[in-house]
């Protein structure tokens, strides 16, 4: 049996690849749903802590974000999803909601870091003369310091993407059928385990060079906007 | 230059601290509308602290600053509204690099004074051109040198139609053949009857523009008078020593 027939019979016979194209389909929404909660995740807390920081009666603000940070990082991803699955949302049905929740509350706390480094490493001069010029502290963290922390992280912000896409792969722990699951599928299906994972490790890199791609544009169109 | 006698700013008592360290030991001066008052001084004297302490950038730990007649000290005032009326200008320029020079000048204006973006643009347009930058509306910070990006700082603190005008040593972070256009700007500023308050090390500026200059020594006002009295009289050791070594 040549290569080809050997494709056909694993991927096309009884349109397996649909398998794989669902599987991608679940993998992309995990990615995207957990990449919007940890930047959400992450930029609250990040300026939680800007606010609380020298504020004695907002300490606890602070305090609450430094344990969601400890606890989530040390936790390996996997072992959340887990606890996600079978211990706090015990009925859920459909694993993926429950993936995506437990991927953003992993990528929020990387997230927090991330942006809590590119606010500060914005000069404090900015924030003195907004506040100069009577604007509050909020009107100034979302008019001068945010465009340019995030401008800062980016980069950053890529590589924790990418991360976030490949740590997905996981998901199939708690019957989330993403495309890595899909794989194994077909592989368990056809006794074929060399195509199926030859073909999953290009679609990954495949994504990843697009995504990379992506950031790179959107990078060269913030500097464009510095006229540097 | 004294427009008229009413007093803008007034500190009393004006204490501050840094951890330990007493930086202001308690500052009386009352600066009045149309006053150039120059603050000068060594380095670790207090001067920048005091400036910062006029607008609250800096919390002072004790005293008063009263502004057109409220106590900015007082927690219940909104500093915000009053610091609409108190332009600043820094030694760092602290233009917002991710916005071009025009969103610079508008970004206050419009945001917090409401007023309309053509409005606005015109006002930042023609202060743009009478510091001579009106052909650099487009272009972004990073693009200006030094001495331009002071200007624009200055142009960015008058769109908001500020009372008094503080600068904190202008000119320092500036090469030196940038110094007098912007020396230029705030003397053109002086004669149109601005009131300013300048922490400088440009004793020439002092001597030229100031109707009062102030010497601060280790966190207190050591000696006060017209720059005649200041330069030319000098009453104390302190003010002697200093102006042997600046002059």
């Amino acid at each position: 049996m040549s290569w080809f027939d050997k494709l056909h019979q694993t991927f096309i016979e009884g349109d397996r690849y649909l398998w794989l194209i669902d599987g991608l389909k679940n993998t992309l929404l995990i990615t995207l749903g957990a990449l919007i909660i940890g930047v959400i995740i992450g930029a609250i807390i990040a300026i939680t802590k800007y606010f609380c920081e020298g504020n004695k009666k907002l300490k606890v603000f602070s305090v609450i974000c430094d344990v969601y940070t400890t606890v989530i990082r040390g936790i390996p991803v996997t072992v959340l999803l887990l606890v996600f699955f079978f211990v706090i949302f015990v009925s859920a049905r459909d694993g993926v909601p429950v993936a995506i929740a437990a991927f953003g509350i992993n990528s929020g706390a990387y997230m927090a870091e991330l942006i809590r480094s590119g606010i500060n490493a914005v000069d404090k001069g900015q924030m003195e003369a907004a506040r100069s010029l009577g604007m509050s502290k909020g009107q100034a963290m979302a008019k001068i310091i945010l465009p340019q922390a995030i401008k800062n992280i980016l980069p950053a912000i890529g590589n924790e993407c990418i991360a976030l896409l490949k740590e997905t792969s996981v998901a199939g722990y708690v019957a989330v059928v993403d495309i890595t699951k899909a794989a194994t599928n077909i592989r368990n299906k056809t006794y074929d385990a060399v195509n199926p994972i030859i073909l999953l490790a290009l679609v990954y890199l495949v994504l990843v060079v697009v995504m990379t791609y992506l950031l790179a544009i959107l990078e060269r169109r913030l500097r464009k906007s510095d006229g540097k | 230059m004294m427009a008229n006698n009413k007093i803008i700013i007034s500190t009393k008592g004006l204490l501050k601290s840094f951890d330990k360290l007493d930086v202001l030991k308690g500052i009386n001066i009352d600066i009045y509308r149309g006053d150039v008052v120059c603050v000068i001084g060594a380095s670790g004297s207090g001067k920048s602290t005091f400036l910062r302490c006029l607008n609250l950038l800096e919390q002072p730990t004790g005293g008063q600053i009263f502004f057109e007649g409220t106590d900015l000290t007082n927690s219940k005032v909104d500093l915000n509204l009053h610091r609409q009326k108190m332009g600043m200008v820094f030694q760092q320029f602290n233009l917002f690099p991710h916005l071009n020079i025009l969103q610079n000048l508008t970004l206050a204006p419009t945001m917090l004074k409401k007023i309309p973006k053509e409005e606005a643009d015109a006002k930042a347009m023609a202060l743009l051109g009478r510091v001579g930058l009106a052909d650099r509306a487009e272009a972004y910070p990073s693009q200006l040198s030094g001495g331009q990006k002071q200007r624009v700082a200055i142009v960015r603190a008058l769109c908001m139609e500020p009372d008094v005008m503080l600068f904190d040593e202008p000119t320092s972070a500036l090469d030196p053949e940038m110094v007098g256009e912007v020396l230029d700007v705030m003397k053109e500023l002086a004669r149109e009857g601005m009131t300013m308050v300048v922490v400088t090390h440009e004793m020439g500026f002092a001597r030229e523009v100031a109707n009062r200059v102030i010497f601060l020594d280790e966190g207190l006002v050591a000696e006060e008078g017209t720059p005649e009295e200041i330069f030319g009289a000098p009453k104390t050791e302190r003010l002697r020593t200093f102006l042997s070594k600046v002059l």
